[in-house]
């Protein structure tokens, strides 16, 4: 069924940072908007808070607490909605496809919302990278232990580690151990904090990792450079991890174990790309060799009536990801104003934005690009992995089970994903895909699914367009 | 102000809002779950709904993903 | 220097390096991409004899399903499933026409009631018409059988019998007067004693690079995959009787008509779409919304069951719908093997097995005068 009648100016996916930045800026301009997040709450995976208060100490949150507020009184939210696909109508409009589940145990609904133009706000996930035990409970993501604290008040555990990649590293063990949990180290792949070693990080990120390091010293966390869990064991649940120091590479020199109840770990982010890519938008490669959408200077992909913000476009953080969502808002409204006036060569080239804005983004633009720089992923982790280990979780596909497909003439990620199934699965090789794509000596592939999110048969069948756009069986 | 839930008949207390996933590893159930090749305990793994680990059976329904399910009260949870 | 070489590292290629090793030929096998890129691992897998009318394509089918059977038994690794399929129909003017086809067809089958469809079929809906049941229809997973096929060929018949090439794309064919004496290649040239063209979808094409018209179109289609089931909720291959029809159709239109099966994997494929749009990848909501909503009017228990993903592919389509088989006498040492439309996988062991009788100058088992290269008007430009 169709939500309604109603043509939006603008369709916003995603409820973070970026969108509802850009949901607001374009409804304060005054277009219709609407919004559409999975989640039960606006917020994404940074300004993620619980349904009650107390709120987690999440810097910036009672900002965005307000301008959740103030986009609540002049947009449609479609919060619950997951997008599955989204297609392009002969007039020109987009339609997003979406299925939600009421409380009503009446089951799954397909919802379509149709746009004039989408601003593509998805985030990002994890992006973890395998070893042997990786799947044993008690085994998080970073992102996931993140999650559980601010969407949950809930402590991951009591002995923890974090290891992994990146910055993000330092907030999710800071996080842990403020609220209760014993950190019993986090373990860098990479060099370090070597954020003051780069120019363009040690003038903006200096303030901000300073502040972590101070919080981790308070609570007594060892952080450990050139060092990576290897291992987790266990029987049916996390009971010790393997901790190896590292050379520059992540080839191992040597090992020790630790018993802990809790694993959180992280190599980075994957940008959510899937609908750009469906929508034909153009990627590119960022500085990590993740497939991002390609923007121009207004946050427009080159698909007509699509922008996209935040982290599709290349891991930033939040404050990016809000700026790119405040001018892709505003670039929408502009586009809006000036197709109502019949101006098509200046909707073209588009009017200016605010200077300052531009000048902050491309700052924080350069800045984001430098740190994925600073936090690279070594190829040494693929001589941690054992023949047995899973390198796809959902179809349970070991290491010497991608060997064998690559002897028998799988030649690429996507051939080894058709012999051997990696990616097949639940997830759609949203966890497996960019440690296939390494082992497979390639960098990851722009994300094919032409189905996002699962969607029963009942709510697929009762798609409102399922008219076919031509003839029919006879 | 918690409420509960059970799994396989065993009470879990909640906070309001709180999702299935967070309110089971808070109680210390950590998986809830076996995979069907190899049998394998899963439960949170991403805890953002991407990567289809957590999927629970709550009141007899199709598996969903227990990070993103709220919990409500009275649901039950089975495991097998 | 090839005895033979292979164009195409799809099933059809596979078998043709499979079938011409048994033979005693040495074979090169050349692909722009890996094995089983192009339609192959688009595929279900299907190996059927219930879809075909009486005629020349039924009895390469058969030919073809008794290989399939002998390959599953001797080598296999391609999860060969002899599971049976079902045609049901949903009137009873349609389950006349079924069970007059079965009986024109010669192929085994079983007239099924109306109230004995659910001993073979739990979950089918209420009030169908009847069925016909034809056991031989049978399964394989088509990318590793291609694969395997590959690798049997390499392995069994002597070393560097069989060599692969992959990531090889050929832009032309070496000529020694009229004769096709091997193939030009981004990587170099390739000499053999014959070519053949297992291109599939992209048959024609590397046709036209002889100078020789093969009408060879795409025919998309879409499948549907559902979440792995813990339990089997699907038996057979089970179609409705609208699928015969639309697959001899010559409509550039949209059809569609339900096919639903069960995988070892766990998960239920759907189809069955047929449009003829060029190679167009961009997925069509009310194509997958209408396989959806045929699926679950033939099994109502899986409403509830949920998508995870689709896939397209595109047929290699003949306008006769039959397969082009043998040699062409416009390029002497040009064979032919593609064309087999949604068939391909079922018909390749045959297709080869022939091919590979007249690669060595042995009488076919089989009349391929049908299948001719030159069979086709040439089409005024």
């Amino acid at each position: 069924m169709t939500y309604d009648l109603m043509t939006y100016d603008l369709v916003v996916i995603g409820g973070g940072a970026a969108g509802v930045a850009g949901a607001l800026s374009a409804a304060q301009r005054g277009l219709r908007v609407a919004l559409i997040d999975s989640g039960a709450r606006l917020g994404g995976q940074y300004f993620r808070h619980p349904a009650v208060p107390p709120h987690p100490a999440t810097s910036g949150l009672d900002r965005f607490v307000r301008q959740t507020r103030a986009l609540s009184e002049r947009a449609e939210l479609l919060l619950g909605h997951q997008v599955w696909s989204v297609s392009r109508e002969p007039g020109g409009d987009l339609t997003v496809h979406c299925v939600t589940t009421p409380g009503d145990g009446s089951g799954e609904r397909p919802v379509e919302v149709r746009g004039r133009r989408l601003l593509l706000a998805t985030g990002a996930h994890d992006r973890p990278l395998p070893f042997p035990g990786w799947d044993l409970p008690g085994v998080l993501t970073a992102g996931g232990a993140q999650a559980l604290l601010k969407g949950n008040g809930v402590v991951a555990g009591q002995r923890v580690v974090v290891a992994g990649t990146g910055p993000f590293l330092l907030p999710v063990a800071a996080g842990l151990a403020a609220a209760g949990a014993r950190v019993l180290g986090v373990h860098e792949a990479n060099g370090g904090l070597g954020l003051a070693r780069h120019p363009v990080l040690a003038l903006a990120k200096a303030g901000e990792a300073a502040s972590y390091a101070l919080s981790l010293a308070r609570h007594r966390v060892p952080y450990r450079p050139r060092t990576a869990v290897l291992a987790a064991h266990g029987g049916d649940r996390l009971e010790a991890v393997t901790v190896a120091r590292l050379d520059r590479d992540w080839n191992v020199l040597s090992t020790r174990r630790v018993a802990c109840d809790t694993l959180a770990t992280g190599y980075g982010f994957t940008p959510q790309t899937d609908l750009g890519v469906q929508l034909g938008c153009d990627t590119r490669r960022d500085a990590d060799g993740s497939p991002v959408l390609a923007v121009d200077d207004r946050q427009r992909t080159g698909v007509p009536g699509v922008w996209a913000a935040g982290e599709p476009t290349g891991v930033g953080g939040w404050r990016l990801a809000e700026l790119e969502g405040r001018l892709a808002g505003l670039a929408a409204a502009d586009d809006a104003g000036l197709a109502a006036a019949g101006e098509s060569a200046a909707r073209e080239a588009g009017a200016a934005l605010p200077e300052v804005l531009v000048r902050r983004r491309d700052r924080m633009r350069a800045f984001a690009r430098a740190l994925l720089e600073a936090y690279p992923v070594k190829d040494g982790w693929q001589g941690w992995l054992r023949d047995d280990t899973l390198v796809c979780r959902c179809e349970e596909v070991p290491l010497s089970r991608l060997r064998e497909a690559q002897d028998l003439g799988a030649t690429d990620a996507r051939s080894i994903k058709l012999l051997a199934r990696p990616g097949m699965g639940w997830c759609q090789g949203r966890i497996c895909g960019y440690p296939v794509a390494c082992l497979a000596g390639e960098e990851p592939a722009p994300p094919r699914r032409p189905v996002v999110q699962p969607i029963t048969l009942a709510a697929l069948a009762e798609d409102l367009s399922a008219e076919p756009p031509t003839g029919g069986p006879s | 102000m918690t409420f509960q839930i059970t799994i396989d008949g065993r009470p879990v207390p909640v906070t309001p809002g709180q999702t299935i996933g967070a309110a089971l590893h808070a109680a210390g159930v950590r998986s809830w779950r076996t995979t069907r090749f190899g049998g394998r305990p899963r439960g949170l793994f991403c805890g953002i709904g991407v990567c289809f680990d957590c999927l629970v059976t709550v009141n007899g329904r199709p598996p969903e993903r227990a990070c993103l399910l709220e919990a409500r009260p009275g649901d039950e949870v089975t495991t097998s | 220097m090839s005895d033979v070489i292979v164009v195409g590292a799809g099933v059809v290629g596979a078998a043709c390096a499979y079938y011409a090793a048994r033979a005693g030929l040495d074979v090169t096998v050349v692909d722009r991409g890996p094995v089983a890129g192009g339609t192959t691992g688009a595929g279900e897998g299907n190996v059927l004899v219930s879809d075909k009318e009486p005629g020349p394509e039924l009895d390469l089918a058969l030919l073809s399903n008794g290989l399939w059977r002998e390959l599953a038994e001797t080598r296999g690794g391609f999860e060969f499933e002899p599971k049976g399929g079902l045609v049901v129909a949903e009137t009873g003017e349609i389950q006349a026409q079924l069970t007059g086809l079965a009986g024109k067809q010669g192929v085994e089958h079983r007239i099924v009631a109306p109230t004995a469809l659910r001993e073979l079929e739990p979950h089918l809906a209420d009030g169908l018409a009847g069925g016909v049941f034809y056991p031989q229809d049978a399964q394989v997973q088509p990318m590793l059988a291609a694969a395997r096929l590959l690798r049997h060929g390499a392995d069994s018949y002597g070393h560097g019998t069989v060599r692969l090439r992959l990531g090889v794309t050929v832009t032309g064919f070496i000529r020694s007067g009229d004769r096709v004496t091997g193939v030009r290649t981004d990587k170099g040239d390739l000499l053999g004693g014959a070519v053949v063209n297992a291109a599939g979808t992209w048959g024609g094409e590397i046709a036209a690079l002889a100078g020789a018209a093969l009408p060879v179109l795409p025919r998309r289609g879409f499948i549907l995959v559902t979440e792995p089931l813990a339990e089997p909720l699907i038996r057979h291959k089970v179609y409705t009787a609208a699928y015969v029809t639309n697959v001899a159709s010559d409509s550039a239109a949209l059809e569609t008509s339900a096919v639903v099966e069960g995988t070892q994997a766990g998960t239920v494929l759907i189809g069955a779409s047929r449009e003829r749009v060029g190679f167009d990848r961009t997925t069509s909501v009310p194509v997958l919304a209408r396989l959806a909503e045929q699926a679950v009017a033939l099994f109502p228990a899986l409403r509830g069951v949920r998508v995870i993903r689709s896939y397209c592919g595109f047929r290699p389509y003949c306008p006769d719908h039959l397969p082009v088989i043998g040699a062409d006498p416009r390029a002497p040492g040009l064979y032919h093997a593609c064309g087999h439309e949604g068939a391909g996988i079922g018909l390749a062991p045959a297709t080869e097995h022939l091919l590979a009788q007249l690669l060595t100058g042995r009488e076919p088992d089989l009349d391929l005068h049908p299948f001719r290269p030159d069979r086709f008007p040439e089409e005024p430009r």
